[in-house]
């Protein structure tokens, strides 16, 4: 590999070996490519190559070889340093561009297209979203789309998309991908599924035999799907559940993205993020946090949420996870949800979300719309000549009225493509607002409209407001002062 | 004395003069007789109803023989509105919907209110035609029709329908072409029935011609059942009527394809040869071809529909190179009839080619068999959007060759041709149980 010079006069080196990194004299050597950038290296070659040999034979051994790629640094006096670096470079840039107290707004650039967060990904299981053509959800302005591997791995089978040569040219969808670990749907999903410190044993829907997900399996699938984003698989238990499987489940978690990381054979192309888990419980979630800042990686999704907890308790956990996890990754609230919890979400710091809610109730006949929704189904729709909503640009709420709509909403299938299509339109449409919002300066006024539009009597929950005070926004011109609110708790928004 | 461009039409349709308001919306003429004298290619004029007055309305020019875009509820059952202006245009400018559709909401009044169909449906560019019988979601019942009104079968119920609500419907519904009321009935049915039909047919096309609105050229309707001399008495009686063109009913409920010609023909035979012809429930390709022998100018077609449902996707090849198919050992291998293919099939699992290779409709511009597959597989919405997308630009394309058919003088020619590929494949069972279906209906 390296051409062999005359051998230079010999040198005596010091040779410090600690737990990662091996150094010669105090400098750093960098290995391989890099040969030609620096000259010394073509000098010392004999050297190095003993040298080397003599390093890498005491070296501790990496966590795992086929993560840890062992870099050598040269350095200008003939120093080298050996250190075994985590191979997951980082396939994301996430700029700030923007921010309102705890709010920002960034540009997050993908491998597949260049994304403005806050955003909101429309949720498309098998592959695609459902009534909706690749062509429509460009035109919306649709930056990332979630697939879950579990369907995935079932039909058509990881290994298929990847003869295809990929999920984005299977679907043919040039921006964005993300998939989940397929450890979620397993678990709702399935009837005797099972978590053990392996992974995820269940019964294949398939046949009935019992089958593992493990991480390293979960990864291996997603690595043949080929999204712009994956998602370790985490021990994910539902918030209403208390006790010590909480704890269980949260290191359990921090010891499966070590293997997870293990396993991740395209770093550069595919960015692994870490999932936070803890249930309700502060002190856990932040030991979660702390566990995975720790493995560096590209970026943060905050877990184990939307699934039946109490608002109040919801926003507290964001708040905490926001506060602690690093400023410069992107942030990502799994299963949210409602535009008020994307709106509260945003005000507190998290970047990303995705949810089923805008597609599956526009199959109900459901739009949503500033004030809240409006059900399509229900009689007085039958002679309202109005659209779904009159400030919303999409083609649905420009062409047709309500009272169409609600000849063909659970009737025709081409009712459920067009709420989709407006629902979808109105999230995406909100995460630009939000957005727009942070850069220009104008977050609390969004914020207010918003509430005002929503809650016209100014009667916001209790549970947003508290929230907002931590955000530091001030929504006092959009509703009732808590003190003059009946002393009556609350539990939910 | 009429405008200078209308002198021609009033010399060929010299009974017409004095409703030449009709002649304001819809102008047809024949381009092109095929040898047999019956065959035609033509051209349709049709000016949009919805606009406000003044504005200078867009005009539709559509090439006959056309296919008709068959809808539910006046949107296509899968293509999305702003999916519509990627197939071909003039091609797909006609959509043809019930006014049975709209039983159910949203009423007279409000389509009123809102504008007329046009307005309803966010389709101003588009041309209307309203035919109370639709194949799929409303099927005259002719055992509940009486005298007073036809029945119909629908979703929402059993309706029976009068010539006043029918006018109602259209009035406030403003299509740019649209049908009188008929009594169609089935081919089971007695002579005295049948003989009744006609009857009642001829006399409600007089009162829609008494309620006709402004605007919206009026076709009447054509009946008679299996009975020439019924087919004949009707389509004499219909022609001497003031319409600007002719629809014949009666056809697709049970009636048999090879016997059919003989009705078309005594029809066609009889009404003026300028006005344009339409038909209803001739769908498969064969029976569009002997509509078109007959002289029938506008077709609708359930065949894209069922293909759609069951994941068929045409592919039956566009140009004389017929060969390359014959040839194609996968299509052999599962006795195709070389005119579709079933993509749930598990061949097409990583078939990572398009359905037709060159098509330039946006499934196959997008998208590969492959995916689907999947889609079928997985029961996804999407699979029925993308085929219906494909399964009609395909069908146009068929009906563009028919019209360089009759223009090449090599009509009689393709339709042989065509029929023989198909039939030596007949008795394929990829075709069957689909076909039977659709022909019978």
């Amino acid at each position: 590999m390296w051409p062999l010079p005359p051998p230079p006069p010999p040198k005596l080196y010091t040779i410090t070996i600690s737990e990662t990194i091996a150094t010669v004299d105090g400098r750093r050597w960098l290995d391989g490519g890099l040969a030609g950038e620096r000259g010394e290296a073509e000098r010392d070659n004999l050297v190095f190559e003993r040298v080397y040999k003599l390093l890498i034979f005491n070296l501790p051994a990496p966590p795992s070889s086929s993560t840890h790629t062992l870099c050598i640094e040269l350095g200008h006096a003939g120093g080298l340093s050996l250190q075994y670096h985590q191979t997951h470079t980082m396939a994301l840039r996430f700029e700030v561009l923007g921010r309102f107290n705890r709010a920002r707004a960034a540009r997050l650039t993908l491998p597949h297209f260049l994304c403005e967060t806050p955003l909101f990904m429309p949720v498309g299981t098998q592959g695609t979203i459902k009534g909706l053509t690749t062509h429509q959800l460009e035109e919306i302005g649709c930056q990332i789309i979630l697939g879950n591997t579990y369907h995935l791995a079932l039909r058509p089978t990881s290994e298929l998309i990847d003869d295809l040569g990929g999920l984005h040219k299977f679907m043919n969808w040039p921006r964005a991908l993300l998939t989940d670990s397929g450890g979620f749907q397993m678990v709702s999903l399935l009837h005797l599924a099972d978590i053990t410190e392996e992974g995820v044993t269940f019964q294949s829907p398939v046949d009935g035999k019992p089958m593992l997900l493990t991480p390293e399996e979960s990864i291996q699938i997603q690595n043949r799907i080929g999204a712009d984003i994956i998602m370790a698989l985490d021990d994910v238990v539902k918030t209403t559940i208390t006790g010590p499987r909480i704890e269980e489940a949260m290191y359990r978690t921090l010891r499966w993205i070590d293997r997870c990381i293990a396993a991740h054979k395209r770093p550069k192309e595919q960015n692994l993020f870490g999932i936070v888990q803890g249930g309700l419980d502060p002190v856990l979630r932040d030991i979660c946090v702390q566990g995975l800042v720790e493995r560096n990686l590209p970026g943060y999704a905050i877990g184990g949420l939307a699934g039946g907890e109490d608002k109040d308790s919801f926003w507290r956990v964001v708040a905490q996870c926001t506060a602690s996890l690093p400023e410069s990754k992107p942030r990502y609230v799994m299963g949210v949800g409602y535009p008020l919890d994307i709106v509260v979400c945003s005000a507190l710091g998290a970047d990303m979300y995705d949810c089923v809610y805008p597609t599956r109730t526009a199959r109900f006949g459901t739009a949503l719309v500033p004030e809240g929704v409006l059900k399509l189904k229900h009689q007085s729709m039958a002679d309202d000549t109005r659209p779904i909503d009159s400030t919303c640009e999409c083609m649905v709420c420009k062409n047709y009225t309500r009272a169409y709509l609600h000849c063909l909403v659970t009737k025709d299938a081409m009712g459920s493509q067009l709420l989709s299509y407006h629902n979808l339109y109105y999230m995406l449409q909100l995460s630009r607002n939000l957005h727009s919002s942070i850069i220009e300066g104008t977050f609390p006024n969004f914020v207010c409209d918003f509430l005002k539009k929503m809650f016209p009597e100014g009667d916001v929950p209790e549970w947003v407001c508290n929230a907002m005070e931590v955000a530091g926004i001030d929504i006092s011109s959009c509703s009732t002062p808590l003190n003059s609110k009946l002393n009556i708790h609350t539990s939910s928004g | 004395m009429p405008p200078a461009e209308q002198r021609d039409n009033i010399i060929i349709n010299i009974n017409e003069a004095a409703a030449q308001t009709q002649f304001q919306n819809m102008k047809f003429a024949v381009k092109t007789w095929c040898k047999s004298g019956r065959a035609r290619v033509g051209l349709l004029q049709l000016k949009c109803t919805s606009l406000v007055q003044g504005a200078t309305s867009p005009e539709i020019e559509i090439e006959t023989p056309a296919l008709l875009l068959t809808t539910r509820k006046g949107l296509p059952a899968f293509i999305p509105p702003d999916h519509l202006s990627f197939l071909p245009s003039p091609d797909s400018r006609l959509l043809q919907f019930s006014p049975m559709h709209f039983m159910e909401g949203p009423n007279s009044k409000t389509i009123s209110d809102i504008g007329g169909v046009h307005q309803l449906l966010g389709l101003q560019g588009y041309g209307f035609v309203a035919v109370p019988r639709d194949s799929i979601l409303s099927l005259p019942e002719c055992s509940s029709s009486n005298k007073n009104g036809a029945s119909f079968e629908t979703p929402s119920g059993r309706f029976l329908v009068k010539p006043l609500e029918y006018m109602k419907m259209i009035s406030s519904m403003k299509p740019d072409l649209w049908v009188s009321l008929a009594d169609e009935v089935s081919a089971s049915v007695t002579v005295k029935r049948n003989k009744a039909s006609v009857d009642r047919t001829i006399t409600w096309l007089d009162h829609c011609i008494s309620l006709k609105p402004r605007d919206g050229a009026l076709f009447g309707s054509v009946v008679g059942g299996c009975s020439v001399e019924e087919r004949q008495r009707c389509a004499h009686e219909v022609a001497k009527r003031n319409v600007s063109g002719y629809y014949i009913g009666g056809f697709g409920l049970g009636d048999s394809i090879d016997e059919r010609s003989t009705f078309l023909h005594a029809v066609t035979d009889v009404l003026p040869k300028e006005k344009p012809r339409q038909v209803c429930g001739l769908g498969l390709p064969e029976e569009v071809l002997q509509g078109v022998a007959a002289g029938i100018d506008l077709f609708d077609s359930t065949y894209i529909y069922h293909l759609t449902l069951e994941g068929f996707a045409l592919i039956f090849p566009l140009n004389d190179k017929c060969k390359q198919y014959e040839s194609d050992t996968q299509l052999c291998s599962m006795a195709s009839d070389y005119t579709k293919i079933n993509l749930k099939a598990t061949v097409y699992r990583k078939d990572a080619s398009r359905i037709v290779e060159g098509c330039e409709c946006y499934t196959c511009q997008n998208h590969t068999k492959a995916y689907i597959n999947h889609l079928l597989n997985v029961h996804e919405m999407l699979a029925q959007i993308l085929l219906e997308i494909h399964n009609t630009h395909h069908y146009f394309s068929f009906f563009r060759l028919i019209r360089e058919a009759i223009t090449e003088g090599k009509f009689e020619e393709f339709r042989q041709k065509f029929i023989e590929r198909r039939r030596e494949h007949l008795l394929a069972p990829s075709l069957g149980a689909c076909e039977l279906q659709t022909s019978v209906r």
